[in-house]
């Protein structure tokens, strides 16, 4: 079986699990919704202030949502040191992060629509094809933007008493640069483009995206080893 | 030699360098806060390079090396925010604002913090070596990136001076400063390294040779 094969197959069992273990999934999206509504109650915006604090949110929400999905992709790995026994088959460890960095991934991309939904609901926003269309896009790259190295650092931190902890204090400040762009791309959907601004932040959300993605890759095989 | 050449500089810095024309007294800061930015960034490109040697060869002396290089980086990068943050104050009126360098240099700061704290929660020595190593080359490779990201947003820090637009009685004290700098910034990587090796020399196991040593006592 290709590389490929092998990070589809463990995509593929990572959202069977996700699936199966849907309670857990769901309440992942759950902490999202809450932290939404907290937003919402502690920073009292309306109007064009309240769209603006709209995407701030949002992509915030994304991030404290993912440290929950993102520990809960390497939770069954490390419980009775499962990990050990995918090693043990003939799977390359790159095949290993890709699948699961995809799985986080499209989980993360789930709770898109939910998020936006609501968001949608508390801050007034003006929601219409081309804009979904173009906040679709940029979820997708916010989300694998913070699978990538979160997937890395969940790796690690799974395997330690702190883990809650620590995979946060890793992860949110190495995210910043998804944080930052993820925001602007969507006041900029959001609130109108007059200076043609977007596409120059879409196209370094991706850059970003791409570094992540190529470097955590060629790293994890590293974090495996005994 | 490095705490000497330290206090030579801070003397030309506060004493015989003239105050600057927009700023006065305040910008006697520089001297120090320069230097200190230059070593931490310097201190924070060892880190990435021991990490790299660590992952290459595997050798623990650049694990000892790394750890030392992260601490300094840590502190010289604390002692870099405070000093902004009291120079900001006094010329722009704030402790805080959202510029470009206060901004990365947060976010380096926050991302070694974070690695010495996964340093910390992890008790075997080899893992320990192999994980920080693999967060350091992230977080190094990362710091451009906010870097450039922050700039995009309207930056608020004055565009650097250069050699050729200070007066010489300004460049000499922070030259002086950032060779000091620079030498008690090795003295303490080489020292903390030292330490690093000594203790986990205490964590090995003892030897055949030790066990069957304090068998015939």
């Amino acid at each position: 079986m290709s590389v490929l094969g092998q990070a589809l197959a463990v995509a593929r069992k990572d959202l069977l699990l996700g699936w199966r273990g849907r309670t857990r999934t769901l309440a992942v999206a759950l902490f999202g919704m809450v932290t939404l509504v907290l937003f919402s109650f502690a920073v009292a915006a309306d109007g064009e202030v309240g769209v603006s604090a709209a995407a701030g949110f949002l992509i915030v929400a994304l991030l404290l949502s993912s440290i929950l999905a993102l520990e809960e992709s390497f939770r069954l790995e490390a419980e009775d040191r499962a990990i050990e026994g995918l090693l043990l088959l003939p799977v390359d460890p790159v095949a290993i992060y890709y699948g699961k960095a995809v799985a986080n991934t499209l989980l993360l991309v789930l709770l898109g629509p939910i998020l936006l939904f609501l968001t949608a609901i508390f801050f007034s926003l003006q929601l219409d094809g081309a804009n979904l269309a173009g906040l679709a896009v940029l979820w997708f790259l916010a989300a694998a933007g913070i699978a990538a190295p979160g997937t890395l650092y969940a790796s690690m931190t799974s395997r330690l008493t702190g883990r809650d902890v620590i995979l946060p204090l890793l992860l949110f400040p190495l995210t910043l640069p998804i944080l930052m762009t993820g925001v602007r791309s969507f006041d900029l959907i959001l609130r109108g483009d007059a200076m043609s601004q977007l596409k120059g932040w879409i196209l370094l959300l991706t850059a970003f995206d791409l570094v992540y993605w190529i470097l955590c890759g060629a790293l994890f095989s590293r974090t495996l080893e005994e | 030699m490095g705490i000497l050449l330290l206090l030579v500089g801070s003397y030309m810095g506060l004493f015989v360098a003239p105050p600057e024309r927009h700023m006065g007294e305040v910008q006697r800061i520089m001297y120090v806060h320069v230097p200190t930015a230059w070593v931490g960034l310097l201190c924070a490109t060892l880190a990435m390079v021991f990490a790299v040697a660590y992952l290459w060869t595997s050798n623990s002396k650049w694990d000892d090396r790394l750890v030392g290089a992260l601490e300094v980086s840590f502190l010289l990068g604390g002692l870099l925010l405070v000093q902004g943050m009291l120079w900001g104050r006094v010329t722009w009126g704030i402790w805080w604002t959202w510029d470009v360098r206060l901004t990365t240099s947060l976010i380096m700061f926050l991302l070694f913090a974070g690695i010495l704290a996964l340093r910390a929660f992890v008790e075997e020595p080899l893992r320990r070596a192999t994980w920080s190593s693999v967060a350091t080359i992230v977080a190094y490779v990362d710091v451009p990136l906010v870097y450039f990201c922050v700039k995009w947003f309207r930056s608020l820090h004055q565009v650097q001076s250069s050699p050729e637009t200070v007066h010489s009685s300004m460049v000499v004290p922070l030259r002086v400063n950032s060779f000091a700098m620079l030498f008690i910034a090795i003295w303490l990587i080489a020292w903390r390294a030292r330490v690093e090796s000594k203790s986990r020399g205490e964590e090995r196991p003892p030897t055949r040779r030790q066990v069957e040593g304090e068998g015939n006592v």
